[in-house]
């Protein structure tokens, strides 16, 4: 089913667009998304099902979380050991990760391995056992994994932070739960949940490799064209956020440790917003052109405060944030901290140069055939297209859209957010 | 496979280049045969110190403006220094590689070192190691790699002493910067689209004058055999028990490590040697996982080596489970290694282990830069045939190979034990 074409095929040198892009909807509700590209003898497959751990109950949070590494325990055909050993004989992957909004799912490999790939996506979601077994061992990996977070001064800074920022809303939450509300999830919880949040409504799907992209969507079309589920529950509504009176900190004494992480930031806008392309490239200009930005040439350049510190734009279905992170000797937080908040000030007060949203216009528009190159990446713009609801047309729209930005639509974006009176500032370590 | 062009200069520079014109991309690479294992206290870490210092700009091309440049076209640029070699890459939209390359050639000569750029980034390194001690495996690896080479100068890490970081001085790394990169200690990589005579003659112009110099000797001072088995341990915060086995290992260009290399995915999951490839493939059904994971008494184990030009270690790192203590993962792990000594395995099982190489492979040729890589990181402990060779040398392996590998590297004679200990253990 999947023709593999000799190397010599013609060389890929657009940007994915409508013409090359197979989109196409399934009766039972599953999107697909398929891209050729004959220059490896690889594919990769990508995707999410809207469940995660919005859905999750107080008491039994990282439920979304366990049981998306439960997938792989275990299906009606197969052990949990058969399903790696089908995998891992061919050098093929597949995995699961939970979000708050979505169960995302990634594999990859060799094209005359992918039937086996497909069969194997489709069992996991649709048949998982959650053997009691696995379930148990898997606990005590899950458990592990959160004393390693406590002892992680850049995870319990991140977690401070959401914290402080989401309060009241269920962006506040660690999608891996705590260990008490992961020593309470049940088997019986993990398939309920399964029962309730899986299903092929909503789900993406899309795929990238050496496969022709009609040939692609009827492949998945034959392994997930039949899954229905009357039992599935749309995702629930969110609350509003309720933004900061004033500055919040937190500092969480990790005992032994040479470094802290520090996170200063608020609030950012969501992935759809129509300002978020200027917030885009004004975090750019703050915190990431070059060697990091303007922070970067503060704290690291300058001043040799830190190995790293740099903004982002965390932006998604709901409420973002915007925040820059730094790693610095215990000594040096309050100075580096003093850094960064005077940086926001300037931020806020003169926002950019035309000469700097030019240099950061001209690195987003000429790093797109870097960043377009690999399977894995070309899966990644897809699933955004589709997520965000960009357009099958929005590479090709892309560069104007980066260049219509303005001076003035960086200050107006950053003042929206930015408040230096109303700051989160979270800190781990000694 | 698509053909390469290799080639030496007047002045001794090694150049590699092969065209892919699958992407409007060029990556181009500068390796300098030098790395932390040049190096003697009181100067530990200076190769890499060397390395960020190149980013601070040379006279034609100050440090901001190389920044800008490359990022303004969308290009894609960093460093790396191992215990070998040293290296800087460029990845960059095709038309865009002439300045890549005009800044490479300027910077093998006319860095500036400038005093007061040392002195701030000697506190970025510091901040950089600072980092990495806060990591329990970072702190158990230095300490089990001091313990396997008394003699030879992989006892150290590549970042170097804290010591060291902060005594030395601007003078001692320019010296370090001109006795090593010249062009006849350097090797250049270049793939992606171009066409080679064009690429050729361009590099030949911006290089070629740049003149020869000495070659620097290699600090080599063999480690002799290792006379039983070192255990060692520290403590540290925590509730987490880690442990490392590593056994001392041939050389890249030694025939046992095609074998070894078959015996790791049979025991651990097959290792990705890419850099620049993605996720690699899980471990679940290794021999280690499914004796010491499923077994629960750890939570997750990793495998693997490195290639290097003198022997150096093969790594199993085991997170403990949390019920269980490292001795009893380690027996369970013994008995699983005298297993492999014992008995053949199967012809299945090597089978498997070329197929997962093959998909490696395969995942490497997505990217230019990862192509570009290859070229000459194989020549830094073999050459680019290294690589071309590698599944076919991979496929001439037989069970017995892997037994006798097995029964040869993985004695506990020839292998450090070192374990993390939580000092919360118990409380948990």
């Amino acid at each position: 089913m999947c023709a593999q074409r000799k190397s010599s095929h013609p060389a890929t040198t657009s940007f994915p667009g409508p013409e090359d892009i197979h989109r196409s909807v399934l009766s039972n509700g599953i999107t697909i998304l398929c891209r050729a590209n004959f220059n490896s003898p690889s594919v990769s497959i990508a995707g999410y099902i809207n469940a995660g751990s919005l859905f999750d109950p107080d008491d039994k949070l990282g439920l979304a979380d366990f049981a998306a590494s439960a997938l792989m325990r275990g299906t009606e055909k197969h052990s949990f050991d058969g399903l790696y050993n089908e995998l891992e004989s061919v050098g093929a992957s597949l995995g699961f990760d939970s979000g708050i909004h979505a169960t995302g799912f990634h594999g990859r490999a060799l094209v005359e391995d992918l039937p086996l790939l497909l069969v194997l996506l489709s069992e996991t979601l649709r048949q998982p056992t959650f053997p009691e077994v696995e379930v148990e061992k898997l606990r005590h990996q899950l458990l592990t994994g959160l004393a390693i977070r406590s002892q992680d001064t850049s995870d319990m800074a991140e977690l401070t932070f959401d914290e402080l920022l989401f309060q009241g809303h269920p962006y506040a939450r660690p999608e891996d739960g705590f260990p008490e509300t992961i020593q309470a999830i049940t088997r019986q919880d993990l398939a309920d949940y399964h029962r309730h949040a899986f299903g092929p409504r909503g789900m993406v799907i899309v795929m990238v490799g050496a496969v022709e992209p009609k040939k692609a969507a009827d492949a998945i079309g034959r392994v997930l064209g039949d899954w229905k589920n009357r039992d599935q529950v749309d995702a629930l509504l969110m609350p509003e956020l309720k933004r900061l009176d004033e500055t919040v900190r937190r500092h969480v004494t990790i005992d032994g440790k040479s470094q802290a992480d520090l996170i200063i930031g608020t609030n950012g806008p969501r992935r759809t917003d129509a300002d978020y392309m200027a917030a885009s490239l004004g975090n750019s200009v703050l915190g990431q052109f070059g060697m990091m930005g303007r922070v970067g040439k503060s704290v690291r350049e300058k001043s040799g405060l830190a190995y790293y510190v740099y903004s982002g734009l965390s932006a998604g279905l709901g409420p973002g944030s915007w925040s820059v992170s730094a790693g610095v000797s215990p000594a040096n937080v309050k100075k580096a901290g003093d850094l960064i908040v005077k940086e926001l000030k300037r931020f806020i007060k003169g926002g950019v140069t035309k000469e700097e949203l030019l240099d950061s216009q001209a690195n987003f528009i000429g790093r797109l055939p870097l960043s377009l190159e690999s399977n894995g990446g070309v899966a990644g713009a897809l699933i955004s297209m589709e997520r965000y609801s960009l357009g099958l047309d929005y590479y090709r729209r892309y560069p104007d859209l980066v260049k219509s930005v303005t001076p003035s639509d960086v200050l107006k974006v950053a003042r929206k957010y930015i408040d230096p009176d109303r700051l989160v500032v979270a800190v781990a370590g000694s | 496979m698509p053909e390469f062009t290799k080639t030496t200069l007047s002045n001794g520079l090694t150049v590699l280049l092969k065209e892919i014109h699958t992407a409007s991309l060029i990556s181009s690479w500068m390796w300098y045969r030098v790395g932390s294992r040049d190096e003697a206290p009181p100067l530990t870490g200076i190769s890499h110190l060397v390395e960020h210092m190149q980013f601070k700009g040379t006279p034609k091309y100050p440090a901001s403006m190389m920044d800008k440049a490359i990022s303004r076209d969308g290009g894609m640029w960093n460093a790396f220094t191992f215990l070998d070699w040293t290296t800087f890459f460029e990845t960059m939209p095709a038309d865009k590689i002439d300045l890549a390359l005009r800044l490479e050639a300027d910077r093998m000569r006319h860095s500036v070192f400038d005093e007061k750029e040392f002195a701030s980034e000697r506190t970025v390194v510091a901040s950089e190691r600072e980092g990495s001690e806060n990591e329990p495996l970072f702190q158990l690896g230095e300490t089990v790699q001091q313990a396997a080479f008394r003699v030879h100068s992989y006892h150290h890490e590549v970042i170097g002493d804290m010591a060291d970081i902060k005594s030395m001085t601007r003078d001692d790394l320019y010296r370090h910067y001109r006795t090593y990169y010249v062009p006849n200690n350097a090797v250049m990589g270049v793939a992606g689209d171009f066409k080679t005579k064009e690429m050729l003659g361009r590099i030949k112009e911006l290089f070629g004058k740049i003149p020869s110099a000495a070659t620097p000797p290699r600090l080599a001072r063999p480690e002799p055999e290792q006379r039983g088995e070192v255990r060692l341990s520290i403590e540290g915060q925590g509730e987490t028990a880690y442990l490392q086995a590593a056994y001392h290992f041939p050389a890249a260009p030694h025939p046992d490590f095609f074998a070894l290399s078959v015996l790791d995915s049979l025991l651990a999951g097959p290792s990705n040697l890419n850099m620049f490839g993605g996720g690699s493939i899980s471990n679940k059904t290794s021999r280690l996982y499914r004796a010491l994971v499923d077994k629960e008494l750890a939570v997750s184990l990793s495998g693997g080596s490195t290639t290097t030009v003198d022997p150096f270690l093969y790594y199993i790192t085991l997170t403990i489970h949390p019920k269980r203590m490292p001795d009893e993962a380690l027996a369970a792990l013994d008995v699983e290694l005298r297993r492999v000594q014992d008995e053949l395995v199967s012809k299945e099982e090597v089978a498997r282990a070329i197929k997962q190489a093959r998909a490696n492979f395969a995942y490497g040729m997505e990217n230019i830069t990862n192509q570009a890589f290859w070229l000459g990181y194989s020549e830094m402990f073999a050459d680019y045939g290294w690589f071309l060779a590698y599944l076919d040398k991979l496929a001439l392996v037989k069970p017995k190979d892997v037994q006798r590998v097995a029964q040869m590297y993985f004695r506990p004679q020839n292998r450090v034990i070192g374990t993390y200990l939580p000092s919360g253990k118990g409380e948990a």
